[in-house]
Order: structure tokens, then C-alpha cells, then sequence
């Protein structure tokens, strides 16, 4: 498969605290990638960087083999206009209600009606598991699980061929996580989409990381299947994968894999 | 990309063959297409086949128009046939939005209001929340007290940094804009003299005009107007920003009293910082009449200043200096308690900024008029 999304020796540093050095990234088309590191290593630097909010300092970011930071603005719109972005607080408008918030991107990009784009942001909100009488109500209140369902589906509004999420079931209860996964799997399966995904979360790097890249000394120290990621002998991945909390999830996978055969 | 298109086949009992990319891109076309089911509802029975092998691509919403158009029902059926006409991603999709639309709960209607009614209820509504703000405004002062007089005999409990770092940013950061607007106003004034009195050939009371007014009024009042846009506007976004990031609750729950922390150190620091100003205020806007006057109407410094200390009283400088406290509380409690009242969103904080502002040049301004009032029948 190709790479959807190429980091080539991308350098990151604030000040002089060096976040990435020499750092390189392949993410396929159609995978969820599952990006796991230390608190304060970059992985949302790194998200960032690739969607053009962050210039670095140097290195070369390739998106459906384009350099975003590097287009005219009208084609760096239609390739922005190609990605999703879930961040990590919602970033929902305060000013807006729930299906104004997605039913913007329909509205400024692709002509709709107001009520064609409402009709749109029903389904949308449906489809992140939504009930529609969250649609007239403001984000300030939301709770937070809800808060982050309306921001997947305002990530969703244009059907993006990228979706990046960051720490998307942090704050959610387990059913709801759990949900979350198997929408975003779902998804993936449908609509070919590819996920980019920033988690601490291990059961979901368990259900649906097609690969896991595991972000450590400045660089992107494995990426690959989980299985083999978790066999790297380097003490931060052992530690991760083979802690109390690592060892749960994979035994609720392997558990949930083996029900499936027999 | 390949355009979107339906064709409709009405041998035996139809068939509608979905062509090319039925995606977001093409919503338009798409309902110009889907248009000839509307207008022919009869194409469709239970009967009639469905193709979807011509679909290069299919998006969510390209699905939800499927959907709305042919009916949940006729899809059901039609995926719980045995067949492999679609692939199972797809199949996917069309379920997982299906259940999507069908998510219960309706939409809340607006209700319908007449002009009238509207407006008189938002006439009640604005005066029942101006007495609620107003009793609001009452217990705040009540409150910051009670913990000011318990904070001031426990030197333990002083805030030094905190009113030190306020004091500088209220008052010391606020001379410089205090100092020019107020000698601007100075010229003005006695422009203003210059002009009106040379008729009468009472030239040198412009040095009374100017004097009068800025130690009276316009020194206290301007130095109390600039402070309330600079100052209040930047409590109230600073202790609303610390609201909607849930900060003033977590120095509760550490056992802390947010108004001992927040409030009382600003209070103090201008309650220190506006009466300097308002000296500065009174001295600059002198200097510019002086200044003035010497320019246009050959009333010499010397003759200026001589006038000033024969004519105008020293009282009339205290009755200034003694406006300047209120001023200064009054701006910190609206300030404060509007950055209190800050609730979750961002556009909360500006509406309360903006609120601050206004009700602080409010309350100077009506604070002043009953100075004057005070003032004139006491005879200061």
C-alpha cells in the first residue's frame, strides 16, 4: 500500500527544547495508526505539524503526496478540506450549536442550503451516536463524552479521507470508548478512510490500530504491528505493553479473538 | 471523478441503476437526479430491483440521500436479500447511517411569538435580571468586605506579591496614557476658555477654568474612566478565563477563599494605584492649560501658577482626591463579580468584559454626579 502521509526528517524544537529530531513516519492508506509515546515526546506536535498548524523547523511533510505548507492557498484549502481533525478539548465553536458546528464546513465549502446542511448535520450527529436533540444546544452544555462525539462529527462533515484524532476516548466511560472504536472501525471499513491517531488508550490500540508508532527520544522509534512493537526489548515499550494496564487489554483482545475462532 | 447518475429501467417491475460517485462533491446533481423518484413515486414497489455495481464511490451523505429517497424499508428488504451485489463496506455504510437517521428524538421546534409579547417579555426579563444584578452587586460588596476587615488585622494573609504585581500593572503601566489623555483634554480646556472669555476680556480666568475643572472633575473622572476601560476589562477577562477553565473551582476545593486571592489584592492595589493617578491626572491637565495659555492668551507661567495658589482654594483639590477610593471600588466589585459570573465559553468571557466596562463608567459617572450634588449643597 502506499503512504497517504510521509514525514521525512521533520526537526521540531521550542526554544531550545528539541521535540523532534531526524524524525521519520510512513502512515499507509486505509490504516489506523495508533501514535503512543511518553507525556511531553511530541505526539501532538507531531499531529500538528502534519496538518499544517505548526511549521517545523525543518524536514518535508508529504499529504496525498502533497507538501501542504508549501501550496497556494486556495489548493492548500481543497487538501485541508481533504483531513479531519478531532482535537483533544472538542474545539467545538462556543458561539454555534452542535449542528451549526458541523453544518459550517458544509455551508462554506460545498454550497449547501441551511437545511440541506442540517439535514446532513442529523445524520452526522446519528452517526457519532448523537441524539438530535443535542443539535440545537451549545457546547458550553455538553457534557464531555458528547462534547467529543459532536467534534468527531464535525471532523466527519466533509467525509475527509484522513481523519486525525487526538486522545479520542480520553474522558469517555469504557461503553462509550468502546462504541467510539467500533464507529471509528466502521468508518474506516466504509469509507476507506485512514486514521491517525494519538492515544494513550490500550484497549483501543488493541481493537483497531492496524500499526502502532511508538514516539521516544525525538524520533519515531518502531512502527509497525502491535505484536511485534510489543516485543521490542527497548524498556519504555516493555514497560507500556507488558505494565498491569497493557497486559489487561491484551489478554481482553486475545481473549476476544480466540471467542471468534471457536 | 466520474459523475453521478441514476437511470431508471421499467421492464418488469423497474430497476434503478446508480452510476458513478455518490459523494458530498456532488450533493446538487445528486438531488437533481433523485428529483425523478419524487416526481414518479409509483417507480418505486417492492418489487424493484436495485443496482449498485456501477458506484465508483459512496459517502455518508451520498447514503443518506439513498436513503431518504427510496424508503428504510425498500433497503432493509433489499440487504436482507442473500446477495452479493454489494460489497460488505458498503453494506456497512448503508446500515451504520441507516441507524443513524433513525435515531428518535425530534427536533424542538421554535415556538411561535407575536412582536408584542416578545418584546415585552424581554422588557420584564431585562428588569427582573437588572434587579437580581443589582442585589447580586449588593452581597459581593458585603462579602469582599467581611474578608477584607478578617484579612487586615492577619499580616499572615496579606497577598504582598499579588497587590505589588497588580499595583504595577493597573497603575504604574496605566501613567504614561493617563498623563497624555488628561494634558490633551488640559489644551483643550483652555482652547475652549481662551475662545469664550477673550469676548469678555476675562482672559486670566481661563486659569480658574482649568483649574476648577480639573481638580474637581475632570482629573478624578478621566483617571477613573481610562483606569475602568483598561483595568476593569482586564480583571473581568482574567478572573473569567480562570472561570471557564474551572481554576476558581479548584482553589475552592484546595480549601483557598477565591475572593481573599483574587479580589482583595486588586482591590487594595487600586485603591492605592487610582488616587495617584488622579493626582497625575490633575497635574497634567494644569500643565496643558498652562501651557496653552501662555501660548495664546501671553498669560505667563508665573502669572498661571500665581493665580492658581491666590484664587483656588486647596479644598477643591481634596473634594477631587476624595472621589478617587469610590471610583476605584466600585470598578474592582463590577469587575470582579462579572468575571465571577462568567460561565463555560469563551464568547461568556466577552460578553462580561464587555459588561464590566459599561456598568463601571456607568457607576463612575453616577458616583460623580452625587459628589457634585453632595458638594454643592454642603458648599465645599
Amino acid at each position: 500500500m502506499n503512504p497517504i502521509i510521509e514525514v521525512r526528517q521533520l526537526h521540531n524544537q521550542f526554544g531550545r527544547q528539541v521535540v523532534h529530531h531526524q524524525l521519520d513516519l510512513d502512515v499507509l492508506e486505509g490504516e489506523v495508526l495508533s501514535v503512543v509515546g511518553g507525556s511531553g515526546t511530541g505526539k501532538s506536535v507531531l499531529l500538528r505539524s502534519i496538518v499544517g498548524l505548526n511549521q517545523p523547523k525543518s524536514g518535508k511533510i508529504r499529504i496525498l503526496g502533497q507538501m501542504l505548507q508549501q501550496l497556494p492557498s486556495s489548493e492548500r484549502s481543497a487538501l485541508e478540506q481533504q483531513l479531519g481533525v478531532l482535537f483533544q478539548q472538542g474545539a467545538l465553536f462556543s458561539s454555534l450549536t452542535v449542528a451549526e458546528n458541523i453544518a459550517l464546513p458544509l455551508l462554506e465549502h460545498r454550497g449547501l442550503t441551511r437545511k440541506e446542511a442540517h439535514q446532513v448535520a442529523l445524520m452526522k450527529l446519528g452517526l457519532v451516536g448523537l441524539p438530535k436533540d443535542a443539535a440545537q444546544k451549545f457546547p458550553a452544555n455538553l457534557s464531555g463524552g458528547m462534547i467529543k462525539r459532536a467534534a468527531l462529527a464535525r471532523a466527519l462533515a466533509l467525509d475527509p479521507r484522513i481523519l486525525f484524532l487526538d486522545e479520542p476516548t480520553a474522558g469517555l466511560d469504557p461503553i462509550s470508548a468502546a462504541e467510539f472504536d467500533q464507529l471509528i472501525l466502521t468508518l474506516r471499513n466504509a469509507l476507506g478512510l485512514t486514521v491517525f491517531m494519538v492515544t494513550h488508550d490500550l484497549d483501543t490500540i488493541y481493537t483497531i490500530s492496524d500499526r502502532v508508532a511508538v514516539i521516544s527520544q525525538q524520533r519515531v522509534l518502531v512502527n509497525d504491528h502491535i505484536d511485534l512493537v510489543a516485543a521490542n526489548p527497548d524498556p519504555w515499550i516493555q514497560a507500556y505493553f507488558h505494565g498491569p494496564r497493557g497486559r489487561a487489554a491484551q489478554q481482553a483482545q486475545s481473549a476476544l479473538l480466540s471467542g471468534a475462532i471457536a | 471523478m466520474a459523475q453521478p447518475s441514476l437511470t431508471v429501467s421499467t421492464e418488469r417491475s423497474g430497476q434503478l441503476n446508480f452510476v458513478g460517485d455518490w459523494t458530498l462533491e456532488h450533493y446538487h446533481l445528486l438531488k437533481q437526479q433523485l428529483n425523478i423518484l419524487v416526481e414518479h413515486q409509483n417507480l418505486i414497489s417492492a418489487e424493484t430491483e436495485i443496482d449498485l455495481t456501477g458506484l465508483t464511490r459512496l459517502d455518508t451523505v451520498g447514503c443518506q440521500l439513498l436513503i431518504d429517497h427510496i424508503g428504510e424499508d425498500h433497503w432493509q428488504a433489499w440487504l436482507a436479500q442473500p446477495n452479493d451485489r454489494i460489497a460488505e463496506a458498503r453494506r456497512q455504510l448503508l446500515l451504520t447511517v441507516m441507524a443513524a437517521l433513525k435515531e428518535d428524538g425530534s427536533v424542538a421546534t421554535p415556538r411561535q411569538s407575536s412582536l408584542l409579547a416578545d418584546s415585552l417579555a424581554s422588557i420584564g426579563q431585562k428588569f427582573s435580571e437588572l434587579s437580581a444584578h443589582s442585589l447580586q452587586l449588593i452581597a459581593f460588596i458585603g462579602l469582599s468586605l467581611s474578608v477584607l476587615l478578617r484579612v487586615l488585622y492577619q499580616p499572615k494573609r496579606w497577598r504582598i506579591t499579588s497587590f505589588f504585581a497588580h499595583l504595577e500593572q493597573t497603575g504604574f503601566n496605566a501613567l504614561p496614557i493617563v498623563a497624555l489623555l488628561t494634558f490633551l483634554i488640559g489644551a483643550v480646556v483652555a482652547f475652549l476658555g481662551a475662545t469664550l472669555l477673550t469676548k469678555f476680556g476675562a482672559n486670566i480666568y481661563t486659569v480658574h477654568l482649568v483649574a476648577f475643572s480639573f481638580l474637581r472633575e475632570f482629573g478624578p473622572l478621566l483617571a477613573a474612566i481610562i483606569i475602568a476601560g483598561r483595568t476593569a476589562s482586564a480583571f473581568t477577562a482574567q478572573i473569567g478565563s480562570m472561570r471557564s477553565h474551572e481554576e476558581i473551582d479548584a482553589i475552592r476545593v484546595l480549601g483557598l477563599n477565591a475572593i481573599e486571592l483574587l479580589v482583595i489584592p486588586r482591590l487594595l492595589a487600586l485603591l492605592v494605584a487610582l488616587p495617584i493617578l488622579t493626582f497625575v491626572a490633575m497635574m497634567s491637565g494644569i500643565l496643558g492649560g498652562m501651557l496653552v495659555a501662555q501660548a495664546t492668551l501671553d498669560i505667563s507661567s508665573t502669572m498661571f501658577l500665581s493665580v492658581l495658589q491666590q484664587n483656588v482654594g486647596l479644598h477643591h483639590f481634596w473634594v477631587g482626591m476624595a472621589k478617587a477610593p469610590f471610583f476605584a471600588f466600585i470598578i474592582v466589585m463590577i469587575s470582579c463579580l462579572e468575571g465571577f459570573k462568567v460561565s463555560g465559553s469563551a464568547q461568556s468571557v466577552g460578553e462580561h468584559t464587555t459588561a464590566s466596562v459599561v456598568q463601571s463608567i456607568f457607576m463612575v459617572i453616577v458616583i460623580d454626579a452625587i459628589f457634585a450634588v453632595v458638594c454643592m449643597e454642603m458648599g465645599w
